[in-house]
């Protein structure tokens, strides 16, 4: 009997940092996305602020995240702080079994969570592309990472008042997607739109991606990746109920993303005239974001449908927020806020538990706390440093004046052009990137 | 001697070369380049916004010609990059003052 106690404890831990390892990939998957749809003189910068973002987030999240998260609380509102240790369970506390003895390891779930934070604040990246500066971005990520987003996590899956209120999110349609679009958005309100998204006379004019082989690889990795995130946020797999609720998991994961790529293809063909491939792409994502708070209860067509709801919900707030000069060059704020939205009000259509009033709650404090202190972070950052490039820097790409490098040297008619080879346009980068000094 | 200028859609661009090498054109310069003729582009949509392609991608092609082949090597340009739709491209002729082999020295026809 012990043994078999062992061997649980070690196939739920195993299938824990499985499944983290696969959430931690979506980094990548949010990298490829990002890059592909920004221009090719943006690539370079991107891609440094998503490696950087997830080290960011992986050290703050150690050094108090965790522990405002899911450590000892003052009371249900206030959580404390503390920094992540390395006791974890004796085999001793495994094998008294019952209902209280741990059934993984502590650091596999250190391990499971802080990949989360790095999904919420790789959300951002993508929204303030383009035009915002490394080491601002860079900073809100210290502040988001250690302390905006463990405290709403806190208020729900550390045991706070909204997880006392019945307010569920399963996997963090609101806790993880709808916290990234909220930072994001207030971002991006406090940003402004890229140079040339908007004509003089207020005509939105298309700045399209360089490269849609790799947001269609990012795409497909988030995918994979979202197994992860909901199906091991079904915390459990080694006895026959949870197995087959893990199997449900991930069926609806699958099924969401499919209805959601399907409804915004249609919707886009129908409406623009052709099948915009960036939509699809930000379909199937909003499939997958609708169906995190609740992938348990519902059917698999029911998960199909919610996943397409969400599919036509984010080509529409795609184009409205366009509209309404939010300049979001990835879609983010619609793919991870508007249908993170829709994902939580949707818990209700097939958890019993589940009660609208809740939902909304959750929704609304979620929202609330995010955006606000994100607000206030980032015009403090505006304040001191300064949130934008210059426009000077903006034209000829962050890829230069950020990182003195450029992704694709020999193909873009960027700075590089006065060589043909990384080696060759060396000076002119060097002499670009620092204008001020002779 | 001509320069004859040939400014094609990138997919003509073997056909075009198979057709003036027929008459003995043994080298030619070719460009990747963008531009708009009398259409004046087209627009496209991406995310739900319109935007307007000026700059059409193009391949530009000189050569230079004897006098004598000329006509015949415009011809066989024009019915080989030809396909009768909107944008099959222009081709400039100009007098070619003179020519030179940088590797043997050689001035005039033999150079071209």
């Amino acid at each position: 009997m012990d043994k078999v106690l062992e061997l649980s404890y070690a196939l739920d831990t195993f299938y824990f940092l499985m499944c983290g390892a696969l959430v931690m990939w979506m980094a990548a998957g949010f990298t490829m996305l990002e890059a592909g749809l920004v221009r090719a003189k943006n690539t370079a910068e991107i891609l440094t602020k998503n490696v950087g973002l997830y080290a960011v987030a992986c050290i703050m999240y150690m050094l108090c995240g965790y522990g405002i998260m899911y450590g000892d609380s003052v009371n249900s509102f206030i959580p404390g702080i503390s920094m992540l240790g390395m006791q974890d369970n004796t085999a001793q506390a495994v094998l008294a079994g019952g209902e209280d003895a741990p059934y993984y390891s502590n650091l596999s779930d250190f391990f499971f969570q802080v990949v989360f934070v790095a999904t919420a604040m790789s959300i951002v990246s993508g929204a303030v592309a383009e035009r915002m500066k490394l080491w601002a971005f860079l900073l809100f990520a210290v502040v988001m990472t250690g302390f905006i987003y463990p405290v709403q996590g806190f208020w729900k899956w550390g045991g706070g008042f909204l997880d006392g209120a019945g307010f569920l999110d399963f996997a963090g349609s609101g806790v993880v997607h709808m916290t990234g679009a909220a930072a994001a958005l207030a971002g991006v309100l406090l940003l402004g739109a890229r140079k040339g998204k908007y004509s003089k006379d207020g005509r939105i004019q298309a700045i399209p991606g360089c490269n849609l082989p790799l947001a269609t690889l990012g795409t497909f990795i988030l995918w994979l990746g979202w197994f992860g995130f909901n199906g091991g946020s079904e915390l459990k797999i080694s006895d026959v109920g949870e197995a087959n609720s893990v199997a449900l998991v991930f069926v609806n994961t699958n099924m969401a993303a499919t209805g959601g790529l399907i409804a915004a293809l249609a919707l886009a063909r129908v409406w623009f005239g052709k099948a915009d491939l960036t939509m699809a792409l930000n379909g199937a994502l909003a499939g997958l974001v609708a169906i995190t708070a609740e992938p348990l209860t519902p059917a698999p067509l029911l998960a199909t449908a919610i996943g397409g709801v969400g599919g036509l919900l984010v080509v529409t707030s795609i184009v409205m927020l366009d509209k309404l000069k939010i300049d979001d060059p990835v879609g983010a704020i619609s793919v991870h806020g508007v249908v993170g939205i829709w994902g939580l009000l949707a818990v209700v259509l097939s958890n019993d538990d589940a009660s609208l009033p809740a939902q909304l709650l959750g929704i609304a404090v979620i929202f609330a706390w995010v955006f606000s202190i994100s607000f206030g972070t980032w015009w403090a950052i505006r304040k001191v440093m300064g949130i934008r490039v210059s426009e000077q820097e903006e034209f000829e790409g962050v890829d230069v004046g950020e990182c003195g490098l450029e992704a694709y040297p020999e193909f873009t008619l960027g700075v590089g052009r006065t060589g043909t080879t990384p080696a060759q346009a060396a000076p002119a980068y060097a002499m670009r990137a620092h204008p001020t000094k002779s | 001697m001509k320069l004859i200028t040939i400014i094609v859609n990138p997919h003509k661009v073997e056909d075009v070369r198979r057709a003036f090498t027929r008459f003995g054109v043994s080298g030619a310069t070719v460009t990747e380049v963008k531009g708009y003729g009398r259409q004046r582009g087209h627009s496209e949509v991406y995310r739900g916004a319109e935007y307007s392609v000026e700059f059409r991608p193009k391949v530009k092609i000189e050569i230079g010609v004897h006098d004598d082949l000329c006509e015949q090597v415009i011809e066989a340009v024009i019915d080989a990059a030809r396909t009768g739709k909107i944008g099959d491209g222009k081709v400039f002729v100009t007098e070619l003052e003179q020519a030179m082999r940088i590797r043997t020295g050689e001035i005039g026809v033999a150079a071209i």
